[in-house]
C-alpha cells in the first residue's frame, strides 16, 4: 500500500511538470492553432542562460530566476513577431514545420554553446532532501514543483477569467475577425500569448533542470505535455492538466508494477487508445465540420 | 502548353520526345556516375537514393493525402530490422527478404492508418509520433533484434553476384529507386492518386463523391510505409550495421523536413529535397574544412561559444532552411522551380 501511495505521489510530482508544458502548448494552440514543437527548446534556452548567469557570473537567485522568466517572455514574443507572423498562407502542417525548425535552431544553439555533457543546476531547493507526508517520502523539489504548478494554474485561471487582457485573449480564440472588429489588436494578443506560453514553459524547465540538465532534457517533458494536452482535447486548459496527472500517475504505476523498461512509451499507448474512442480528446467540445 | 486533350495524355509517362531524350540521358549519367567519381561520392549517392525513396513515400502520405506523420522512423526501423533478421535468422535471399520486410512495414502502416481515419492535425501527429517512439523502444528491448548492441548485416549476395563495395550496391539501389519513382508517379497520376488528392483537399466532400475513405486512407499509410520499409532495408546495407538508437524522433523529423523543403505534393520536389538535405547532412559534418567559411566559423566558435568545436551546427542550418523555406516559398524547391520555369517561358515579356 505504501508502495502504491509512493508511486502515486511521484506520479503527481512528474505530472506537475507535464501539466505546465501541456498548459503552455494549449495556450498557443487555442489562440493560433499552431502546435508549438519549439516549446521545450524555448524553455531550454532560458534555463541554460540562467545556468550561465548563476554559474559563471554568480548572479544571486533572486535576480536570476525573475530574469529568466522575463527573458522567456521576451523570447516568446520575439519568435512570434519575427517568425510566426511572417508566414505566408499558413496551414497546420506548415506551422508545425516552422516550429520544428525553430526547435532545431534553438537546440543546435544550446548544444553548440554549452556542449552535450550533463550539468548540475545550482538551485535553492535540493532534489535530494526528502519530506515525509504521512508515510510517503517526497523530495523537497517535488513538493515545490507541485506547489508552483498549482499556483501557475490558479493565476492562469484568474488571469483568463477576470483580467481585461485575458478576456481579450479569449475573444481572439473564439472569433478572430469579430475580435478584430471590436477593436482588439489581435496581432498583439497573439504575441502576448506566445510570451505567456513561453513563461509557463520556462517555469517547467527551471523545475526540471535540478534533476537532469543537458540539451535534450526538455524532449521528454514536452512530448508528454503535448500528449497530455492532446488527451485533454488540445483546447481545454483543465483537460490538459487532468491528462498530465493521469499520464504521470499511470506511467509511475506501470513502471512499478508491470515493466520499468516500457515506462516511457506507455503514455503514448494510452493516448492512441483514448484517441481511438474519443478522437478529439476527453474534454474537447464536439463540433461539426463543414465541407 | 500544358493542355491535355484526352485521358491517355494525362497518364502517359513521357509527354514528348524531349522528355524521353532527357530521361535516357539521366539513366546513362546515373550508370556512368560511379566510374568517374571517388568512392566517397558513390557512398553519398547511395545515401541520397535511400532518402529519395523515403521522401517519395512520405510525400504520398503527407503531400498527396494530407495526413501528417511523425513516425516514419518506425517504418524505416521495421524495414531495416525485418530485412536483416529475415536474411540472418531465416536465411531468405535478399530479394525475398526486402519485399517481405517492407510488407510487414506496410501492415503496420495499415494498422496505424486505422486510428488515422478519425484523427487529424495535432491528434494524428501525436499518434504517429507515439508509434515511432514505441517501435524504437520495443526493438531495443527484444534480444532477437540484438537489443541495444545492434546488429551487423549479413553478406549481400544476389544470385551469382556478390555485392561487397559501395559501387556494386549503387547499381542495385539506383535500379530500385528509379523503379519506385516511376511507380509513385503512376500512382499519383491514376485513380488512386486522384482519390488521395481528393481526400487531402476535402475528405468529407471526397466521401460524398464516392471515394472510400477507409480504403484509400489506409492504403496511403500502407504504401507510404512500404516505401519507407524498402528504404530501411537498403539503408541497413549501406551502413552495414544497425542499432535502435538511430531510428529516433529526429530521423522522422528530418524525413518530414525533406518532403516539406522539396515541396509538398510533388515527386520532383521530394527528390530535390532529399538530395539537398542528405548532401547537407554529409557535408556539414566537416564544415570546418571548407575554406574561409570554416576558419571564420572556428574563430567565432572559439571566441564566443565553446572550445570543443562546432559539433551540432547542422541542426541550426537545418532549422534555418526549414523556417526560411516555409516563410518565403511555402511550396519548397518545387515551387521555386515552377516560378523560374514560368518566368523564363515568357521572357522577355
Amino acid at each position: 500500500m505504501i508502495d502504491f501511495l509512493q508511486m502515486i505521489a511521484s506520479g503527481i510530482a512528474v505530472g506537475s511538470s507535464y501539466a505546465l508544458m501541456g498548459l503552455a502548448m494549449v495556450i498557443i494552440y487555442k489562440t493560433s492553432e499552431v502546435v508549438n514543437f519549439a516549446q521545450g527548446e524555448m524553455a531550454l534556452l532560458s534555463v541554460f542562460l540562467t545556468y550561465m548567469g548563476l554559474e559563471y557570473y554568480h548572479i544571486p537567485y533572486y535576480i536570476a530566476f525573475p530574469g529568466a522568466l522575463a527573458f522567456a517572455v521576451f523570447l516568446g514574443c520575439f519568435l512570434e513577431f519575427a517568425v510566426l507572423r511572417r508566414a505566408k498562407e499558413p496551414n497546420v502542417l506548415g506551422m508545425i514545420i516552422i516550429t520544428i525548425g525553430l526547435e532545431m535552431i534553438l537546440l543546435g544553439f544550446v548544444s553548440w554553446k554549452f556542449g552535450a555533457d550533463p550539468k548540475t543546476m545550482p538551485f535553492p531547493v535540493s532534489p535530494y532532501d526528502s519530506v515525509m507526508i504521512g508515510e510517503v517520502f517526497v523530495s523537497a523539489l517535488e513538493v515545490l514543483t507541485f506547489v508552483v504548478a498549482l499556483t501557475v494554474m490558479v493565476i492562469l485561471f484568474l488571469f483568463l477569467r477576470y483580467s481585461k487582457l485575458g478576456v481579450a485573449m479569449k475573444a481572439t480564440q473564439q472569433n478572430y475577425t469579430a475580435a478584430r472588429l471590436m477593436g482588439i489588436k489581435t496581432n498583439r494578443i497573439l504575441m502576448i500569448t506566445w510570451g505567456i506560453s513561453s513563461l509557463v514553459g520556462c517555469v517547467a524547465g527551471l523545475l526540471i533542470a535540478p534533476v537532469t540538465m543537458q540539451p535534450y532534457m526538455m524532449w521528454d517533458p514536452m512530448l508528454k505535455g503535448f500528449a497530455a494536452a492532446v488527451m485533454g482535447g488540445m483546447t481545454s486548459l483543465p483537460g490538459s492538466v487532468f491528462g498530465a496527472y493521469i499520464i504521470g500517475i499511470i506511467e509511475n504505476l506501470f513502471g512499478g508494477y508491470v515493466s520499468i523498461e516500457f515506462k516511457s512509451v506507455v503514455a503514448f499507448m494510452i493516448i492512441v487508445l483514448v484517441l481511438c474512442f474519443k478522437p478529439s480528446g476527453l474534454f474537447a467540445r464536439h463540433y461539426v465540420k463543414k465541407v | 502548353m500544358d493542355m491535355k486533350r484526352n485521358y491517355y495524355e494525362d497518364v502517359q509517362l513521357f509527354s514528348s520526345g524531349v522528355v524521353v531524350f532527357w530521361f535516357s540521358v539521366l539513366i546513362v549519367a546515373l550508370g556512368v556516375y560511379p566510374f568517374v567519381v571517388k568512392n566517397y561520392y558513390v557512398y553519398m549517392a547511395n545515401y541520397m537514393a535511400i532518402n529519395i525513396i523515403v521522401a517519395i513515400g512520405l510525400n504520398l502520405l503527407v503531400g498527396y493525402t494530407g495526413q501528417i506523420s511523425l513516425g516514419h522512423a518506425g517504418f524505416f526501423a521495421i524495414g531495416a530490422y525485418g530485412t536483416v533478421i529475415l536474411m540472418a535468422k531465416v536465411h531468405l535471399p535478399f530479394l525475398v527478404a526486402l519485399p517481405l520486410a517492407s510488407l510487414v512495414a506496410a501492415l503496420f502502416g495499415f494498422l496505424l492508418g486505422l486510428p488515422a481515419l478519425r484523427l487529424e492535425g495535432p491528434y494524428l501527429s501525436i499518434a504517429t509520433l507515439g508509434f515511432g517512439l514505441t517501435i524504437t523502444q520495443v526493438i531495443g528491448r527484444i534480444s532477437l533484434f540484438g537489443g541495444r548492441q545492434g546488429l551487423h548485416t549479413p553478406e549481400l549476395t544476389i544470385g551469382p553476384w556478390h555485392l561487397t563495395t559501395d559501387r556494386d550496391f549503387y547499381f542495385l539501389l539506383i535500379t530500385i529507386t528509379v523503379l519506385l519513382t516511376i511507380t509513385a508517379r503512376n500512382i499519383v497520376k491514376t485513380k488512386v492518386g486522384r482519390a488521395f488528392i481528393a481526400i487531402r483537399d476535402a475528405d468529407i466532400a471526397a466521401e460524398t463523391m464516392g471515394v472510400n475513405l477507409l480504403y484509400y486512407k489506409t492504403l496511403a499509410f500502407a504504401v507510404s510505409a512500404f516505401y519507407t520499409g524498402i528504404a530501411g532495408g537498403l539503408y541497413a546495407f549501406v551502413l552495414r550495421f544497425i542499432e535502435p538508437e538511430m531510428f529516433s524522433l529526429l530521423m522522422s523529423i528530418i524525413f518530414l523536413a525533406m518532403v516539406v523543403v522539396g515541396g509538398l505534393g510533388s515527386i520532383l520536389g521530394s527528390i530535390a529535397g532529399a538530395c539537398l538535405l542528405s548532401w547537407l547532412d554529409l557535408e556539414l559534418r566537416n564544415i570546418l574544412s571548407i575554406p574561409y567559411l570554416g576558419e571564420w566559423l572556428e574563430a567565432l566558435s572559439k571566441s564566443y561559444f565553446s572550445i570543443t568545436g562546432v559539433s551540432n551546427i547542422q541542426f541550426i542550418i537545418y532549422g534555418l532552411i526549414m523556417v526560411m523555406i516555409m516563410l518565403f516559398e511555402p511550396l519548397g524547391i518545387y515551387g521555386f522551380w515552377i516560378r523560374t520555369k514560368i518566368y523564363w517561358k515568357t521572357w522577355p515579356f
